[in-house]
């Protein structure tokens, strides 16, 4: 079977040989509970062939492609409805979540840096990507921070329930206490202090992060389709490249806008939300700015934003989000803001594009802020040189 | 892969017989395997041939299946090829009981492909051999001529889907039914409107003539051959010619190109022979998705029904049948649909509802109470499984009846702004409306012809033939560059396309944009559509309007 490695290798003579590149870096993400979501990179490709488009010209703007269905009901009812921007309810999620013990959902976690770390070193090492510059900021490594991880029998801090239970149930499993698994009569339980398990606070070694990313995506309206792959693609081979570049000490906070910014917890949600409604470019950029000053954050990490939008923004001459970029200049390493343009645009700047151009700001701070403006059928090679720009 | 256990081979064997009993018909050979999911997911990209050639996009497919199947586990129960023998393939972790069901199921499959006549041209072809020979060769020619052998099989999957499939099919059929066309259908339908041009008039007369003639014994040709002497020379002459099918792309580029006719160009031609073959293969099984499964899912059910070995199981069978066959609330389920639609023409036709009488029929109870008793209902399906497609079966026999009686509809899709949300409505339920959108999900690659006339200069001119629908723009330019490739000339590929495109996504962007002036109430304009002609030269794609 023919490895990853070797299909980049192949597809990189196709280029010599005259004939585009084939080969799309393509992930596979699943939820995961608890935000500890799972991407799986895997290659993908796709055979080109005469097809019949399955757009339909004659529908209304908003209406989707009909299907079937089938139970009880009259033309006209509806029959189900799915909320466009993410539901409040999911966020509680979390907390509920972080409970259900460290084992799992790390586990979770380290698959994902795994798979994306091996991209990353695909990407350095067959893409050349640069290396990244030291930015002179050499930290400690380590640190140490107090937790309830051990566990400890008979005294401790905070009983675990459900490790004193199932010791409850062995110990009485042992004694002939449970006859019938069937029928268990849990008042017959003999309990002893010894089954009692408690986690006491204990020290442990925490691996610091030093580098922080913003990935901060347009998901209005507009953005539907390809636009929106295209920036996703950019942003998982960003993350990926500095995940690598950092060695996997790097932390991420993700934040989607429309005419109001949110942050959410994960790369899944990053990833996956669909459009909602207009644009206000701006609110992403003072979220971010709100969260470094809240969590100060800027004096412990090199801190990096990236942000992904097709370039349409009802601020038109940029007034609000310019201030909010000046304000982030004093801080971060790096502002990487991807323009992913739609066909229809043509020669035309989009608005962000054009006020950011008129205002000076990428030149006068060429070392800090970059901008990428890229067709939305960019391929993989383009979407790489696009990276290239962004972190040069 | 291994074959599966003496005593389950016994437990097929077995059903092999009761499913013959209920009319079935299939060969006595069969091959079962055992895989495990991850063989599954290797077979997969290659069709499940385990002998097809090796091509690197099978093995992309390979990486990202197993990235899947780590994301997504899933366990399918079997999986059967059209080979003779034919072959199947099992999970190992099945009970006997399940067996019984996946064997009636895998029965129903093979029944379908050794009948339907959609499949005659795959009857007289041991794949798997074939196959493997393919693969040989393919193995040998990349060891003389290295990554190019991968660029002539690209191109070459760049066009399996021109391969003229319905072209082949009619020959055969043509050739095999022995159908010479009769004087008198040459008389009316040939000789007096294309030779003579005559009058409607004088048409109709020779039509009652010949009614009045029919039970008479009198020759009617006498009269006929005393007015056109020339007659009998012309309708000799019309059946000694044969019908030639007009050559379609793919048997076009192998017979004409002038890069082929090189040498050393050869070997390419293999190639593409082997490319084409192998889509020539698979092309019933694409058109007749519905009508096989559905066929399968209708044949498991009913015989695993009237099955002792059902007994102390039937809860565990309602629960994984109705996992494979439930309709979902929203969307389709092939095997679930072609399973009642088979049901629903083996009860009207046991009723004897295909006639006139219950088509005139107005009152809806008169219509629900009518049965002839014809009970020729089982027969009739068997007949459905060996002459029609999914398009026919589809456009034949979805009715209202069908639709009423599993409150079928047709679901939109549409967007709230004020709730911030997209509502799923029941756009409609009437059967002309779901019969038009299950059709419209069907397999039809684009029609397209050799232009003769345009063909000038070297230039390979591909004619698109309209039906509503552009093409995928995104794929013309490399599926173009393979043609010129295999061709060794300019391409030029005439198609239509909306008149100003794109226009639909700035309505929706302004749909969003207050700012912008109000678009989302206006009613969208009716499309126009124009001819461009698109021009692949020197891997340089340019287009223009005709």
């Amino acid at each position: 079977m023919i490895t990853l490695d070797e299909l980049l290798e192949r597809d990189r003579r196709r280029e010599e040989d005259g004939f585009k590149r084939k080969i799309r870096i393509g992930r596979i993400v699943k939820p995961g509970s608890g935000g500890k979501d799972k991407i799986i990179i895997v290659p993908t490709t796709v055979e080109e062939k005469f097809v019949h488009d399955e757009i339909n010209l004659d529908q209304d703007p908003g209406e989707g492609e009909p299907t079937g269905g089938t139970g009880e009901g009259e033309e006209g009812d509806i029959i189900g409805e799915q909320p466009v921007r993410p539901e409040e309810g999911e966020e509680g999620e979390e907390g509920e979540g972080a409970g259900e013990g460290p084992g799992e959902g790390q586990g979770g976690e380290h698959e994902l840096e795994s798979n994306a770390y091996e991209l990353g070193k695909v990407l350095s090492q067959d893409f050349a990507l640069p290396n990244l510059q030291d930015k002179g900021k050499k930290r400690t490594l380590a640190r140490y921070v107090y937790d309830l991880t051990d566990k400890n029998r008979g005294v401790g801090q905070i009983l675990d329930k459900k490790a004193t239970l199932k010791k409850i149930v062995e110990t009485n499993i042992t004694l002939g206490n449970i006859p019938d698994i069937a029928n268990i009569d849990t008042t017959k339980f003999i309990i002893s202090p010894q089954d009692m398990i408690y986690r006491i606070l204990s020290r442990e070694k925490d691996f610091e992060s030093q580098a922080l990313i913003f990935f901060l995506r347009d998901y209005s309206g507009s953005m539907g389709g390809k636009v929106t792959q295209t920036v996703v693609s950019q942003h998982v081979m960003l993350y990926s490249w500095l995940l690598y570049q950092y060695e996997k000490q790097v932390e991420t906070r993700f934040i989607l806008h429309d005419t109001e910014a949110k942050e959410v917890s994960d790369f899944f949600k990053y990833y996956s939300y669909k459009v909602a409604g207009g644009t206000k470019v701006f609110t992403a950029f003072k979220m971010v700015n709100d969260i470094v000053e809240r969590e100060n954050l800027a004096k412990d990490y090199n801190i990096y934003v990236f942000h992904g939008t097709d370039g349409d923004d009802w601020d038109k001459d940029g007034k609000q989000t310019l201030a909010e970029i000046q304000k982030m200049l004093g801080y971060v390493s790096r502002i990487g803001i991807s323009i992913v343009e739609h066909t229809y645009v043509g020669s035309k700047q989009t608005e962000v594009e054009k006020y950011l151009k008129s205002s000076g700001i990428l030149n006068k701070h060429s070392s800090l802020i970059k901008l990428d403006v890229l067709g939305e059928n960019a391929d993989d090679s383009r979407i790489i040189q696009g990276i290239k720009r962004l972190i040069s | 892969m291994e074959l599966i256990s003496q005593h389950v081979k016994g437990i097929m064997e077995e059903c092999k017989l009761r499913a013959r009993d209920h009319g079935l018909k299939f060969d006595d050979e069969t091959l079962e395997y055992i895989v495990t999911n991850r063989d599954m997911i290797e077979l997969s990209p290659k069709v499940m041939i385990p002998t097809l050639y090796d091509y690197w996009v099978h093995d992309v497919r390979v990486l990202s299946g197993k990235g899947m199947y780590e994301a997504y586990p899933s366990n399918p129960y079997e999986t059967v090829i059209n080979t003779r023998p034919a072959i199947s393939f099992y999970n190992d972790n099945n009970p006997d009981w399940l067996n019984v069901m996946i064997f009636y199921h895998v029965l129903g499959h093979i029944d379908f492909f050794q009948n339907n006549l959609f499949y005659q041209n795959t009857w007289d072809i041991d794949l798997t051999g074939q196959a493997l020979s393919d693969k040989r060769l393919i193995a040998q020619l990349r060891s003389e001529k290295g990554r190019w052998v991968d660029y002539a099989i690209e191109f070459a999957r760049g066009i399996d889907n021109l391969v003229g499939y319905q072209n082949k099919l009619n020959h055969t059929i043509m050739k095999t039914s022995h159908r010479k066309l009769s004087k008198t259908d040459f008389y009316f339908d040939i000789f007096l409107q294309k030779i003579k041009k005559v009058s409607l008039n004088e048409y109709l007369k020779e039509i009652t003539r010949f009614n009045s003639l029919y039970n008479g014994g009198e020759d009617f040709f006498e009269q006929v051959t005393a007015g056109y002497p020339e007659f009998e020379e012309l309708y000799k002459k019309e059946t000694a010619i044969k019908i030639k099918p007009d050559l379609d792309v793919v048997e076009y580029i192998l017979q004409h190109s002038s890069f082929l006719k090189e040498d050393e160009n050869n070997w390419i031609k293999s190639v593409i022979q082997i490319v084409k073959n192998t889509s020539l293969y698979f092309q019933p099984q694409i058109r007749t998705k519905i009508m096989n499964e559905g066929w399968a899912s209708y044949w498991h059910e009913y015989l695993f029904m009237r099955d002792d070995r059902i007994c102390g199981h039937e809860s565990d069978f309602a629960k994984v049948n109705a996992g494979v066959t439930s309709m979902p609330k929203v969307g389709l389920n092939p095997y679930a649909l072609g399973m009642r639609l088979f049901d629903h023409i083996k009860e009207m036709e046991d009723k004897g509802c295909y006639c006139f009488d219950y088509m005139f029929l107005k009152d809806e109870i008169e219509k629900k109470n009518y049965n002839q008793s014809k009970n020729s209902g089982n027969e009739f399906i068997i007949n459905v499984r060996e002459n029609f497609n999914d398009f026919t079966f589809i456009n034949t026999f979805v009715d209202q009846e069908f639709v009423a009686r599993h409150n079928l509809f047709v679901a939109g899709k549409r967007f709230n702004n004020s709730r911030m949300s997209l509502e799923y409505y029941i756009k409609s339920k009437k059967a002309q409306d779901y019969k038009e959108m299950i059709i419209d999900t069907l397999y039809h690659p684009p029609e397209m012809f050799i232009d003769k006339a345009g063909n000038k200069d070297g230039i390979l001119y591909l004619n698109h033939k309209f039906e509503n629908k552009p093409l995928k723009t995104d794929f013309i330019e490399n599926t173009m560059m393979g043609i010129e490739y295999l061709w060794g000339g300019p391409v030029h590929l005439e198609t239509s396309e909306p008149e100003a495109s794109g226009q639909s996504a700035t309505n929706y962007a302004n749909f969003w944009d207050p700012a912008s002036p109000v678009a989302d109430k206006k009613e969208p304009a009716p499309v126009n559509w124009k001819r461009i002609v698109y021009a692949m030269e020197n891997r340089k794609l340019s287009k223009k309007e005709v």
